[in-house]
């Protein structure tokens, strides 16, 4: 088990967040969709230019750009 | 308690509350409803996303497959627009212009009206409306129901995945890739769509970038001046590819203006924070063919067809009008074709084009038959569009329109010209209008209406320069 932040997931890669460090507007967005501790998550899809990335979160896809991504971190 | 003490002590208490209160209480209400799912759900085995949803999935937004795919289905969807318009179009003007027409013209003559008013009625007016409504009715009622199928079936949210990218890389909001592919079937309906952005500057960005996406109503001129002019240049077994590839390099000079002026606006006066991209990527699922039938007709075609007769009847009005007037003996329009002749000149233009673009601000589609109108009456040329001053025509003959033009002064570098001004210039009064009403913001119309202009004489006047130096 280690922890490593979302943007260094790879490809089907799967986890399980254990904290999201944002706050404020930003944080709250991403709370509101659903990614809180505790949620697990497996990476879909990458963008062609590596930027956004899709998550598979409680059976639906979101996609958060990487500077978003850095914000969570996830147990793998 | 009373009500006021209440809010009064809401109030209070609210500044007490730790800073991550929200997001802390955002995370217990979805551990507390994880609970009381599992506590009373039964699942049996594990939920599997459909194979083929995946492998589609991943086939859209692949690395190496996304933006081939992309730009494949933007092709296609114009393909079909433009080939699939043409008999409609032509149905409809043999009934309105051919038919219509002519019946009209006879009407006046048996309720004995005066000439000028059977000429601003029947010639201007109707002719005009007409010619509106049979080159744009066909290609938006095939454009924007392909459009909404790939809506519904959720593949436009893959294209704003993909280039969510280099949109952010200019300040911009991925979901602007969406407005810009309406922008191609109309601006007006490009800038209506841009209600999806919810960050109000990158809503703005997407509004006044927005007439760099060809629209509709371009798209034949674009194609008429490759085929006229840049085909003619090469040997005709080569004509074909020549005259596609100058017109889809026009489109992708226009993606690329957008890029170029969404940077400028969002290092200048468009300053800010780049907002999130959390989008849904919603499943892949079949589209409704009713539904989205009435929605895109409803919607969109018909509510931009109506916007543009009402601007395009007065239009119809100052055409025949300008035509019509005489002072000292020439033509208003002839007088204003002698004034702007100059300027025109300096872009690589001349006075008939620049006059065709004033009168048809308000729809695109009436520029070239305008422009040949005019040129007829400023050459005196005899043989084509015989029917009188201020008085519509176009003629499907490409060879007796090269003629007429070549006759009109024009050259490989006027054709080139108008090809780049017609990308770049102002929006049509239906765009404009549709922009004042979604920003009620006069400043950031002007903005819309003349930074496009502005990028067109720049680029108009460098090619021409330059072509002139290089040509001697």
């Amino acid at each position: 088990m280690a922890i490593i932040n979302l943007r260094q997931m790879a490809i089907n890669q799967s986890g399980t967040i254990i904290s999201v460090k944002a706050t404020g507007e930003l944080g709250r967005r991403i709370r509101e969709m659903g990614l809180v501790p505790g949620t697990s998550i497996t990476v879909q899809q990458r963008a062609p230019l590596n930027d956004p990335v899709a998550l598979r979160v409680m059976g639906g896809t979101l996609t958060l750009r990487n500077n978003e991504a850095d914000f969570i971190e996830v147990e793998i | 308690m009373e009500p006021e003490q209440i809010i009064k002590r809401a109030s209070e208490l609210r500044w007490k509350l730790p800073q991550d209160f929200h997001d802390r209480w955002v995370e217990m209400v979805y551990a507390d409803s994880a609970r009381i799912a599992s506590r009373n759900m039964v699942q049996q085995g594990k939920v599997h996303r459909l194979t083929w949803e995946r492998r589609l999935d991943s086939l859209l937004t692949n690395r190496w497959t996304g933006m081939p795919i992309m730009v494949l289905m933007l092709a296609s969807v114009l393909w079909i627009t433009i080939i699939g318009a043409n008999v409609p179009s032509g149905i409809l003007a043999t009934v309105l212009l051919d038919h219509g027409h002519p019946m009209l013209q006879h009407l006046a003559e048996l309720a004995h009206l005066p000439w000028w008013l059977s000429g601003v009625l029947v010639d201007g007016l109707y002719l005009t409306v007409a010619w509106v409504v049979s080159v744009m009715l066909p290609p938006m009622a095939i454009f924007f129901p392909l459009f909404t199928l790939l809506e519904d079936f959720g593949y436009l949210p893959r294209v704003a995945f993909n280039l969510d990218h280099l949109f952010y890389r200019v300040g911009a909001h991925g979901k602007q890739a969406l407005t810009m592919s309406m922008g191609w079937g109309c601006n007006a309906a490009g800038v209506v769509a841009t209600r999806v952005i919810d960050s109000p500057r990158e809503r703005l960005i997407a509004i006044i970038t927005n007439n760099f996406a060809l629209c509709n109503g371009r798209w034949p001129t674009q194609i008429l001046l490759a085929t006229v002019f840049l085909g003619a240049l090469v040997p005709p077994a080569l004509a074909g590819i020549v005259s596609a590839a100058a017109v889809l390099g026009v489109a992708l000079l226009g993606v690329m203006l957008t890029f170029f002026s969404s940077w400028i606006l969002s290092t200048t006066v468009l300053k800010g924070e780049a907002s999130t991209f959390t989008l849904e990527l919603p499943p892949f699922r079949p589209p409704n063919l009713f539904r989205t039938l009435y929605t895109s007709i409803i919607d969109r075609t018909l509510i931009v067809l109506w916007r543009a007769i009402v601007f395009a009847a007065p239009a119809g009005v100052v055409l025949w009008s300008i035509c019509n007037i005489q002072i000292s003996g020439m033509s208003l329009a002839q007088w204003l074709v002698n004034l702007l002749d100059g300027p025109g000149w300096l872009i690589g233009l001349n006075g008939v084009i620049l006059v065709a673009y004033i009168v048809a601000i308000p729809a695109n589609e009436i520029v070239i038959p305008t422009v040949l109108m005019l040129t007829v009456m400023t050459t005196g040329m005899s043989g084509v569009g015989e029917q009188g001053a201020g008085v519509m025509f176009e003629t499907s003959e490409n060879s007796a329109l090269a003629m007429l033009l070549q006759a009109g002064g024009w050259t490989t570098l006027t054709a080139t010209c108008l090809m780049l001004f017609s990308l770049c210039h102002n929006p049509c009064s239906t765009t404009i209008y549709t922009i004042w009403k979604e920003t009620k913001s006069l400043k950031w119309t002007l903005v819309s209406t003349f930074m496009p202009i502005g990028f067109g004489i720049v680029i108009c006047g460098t090619v021409a320069f330059i072509w002139r130096v290089v040509a001697g």
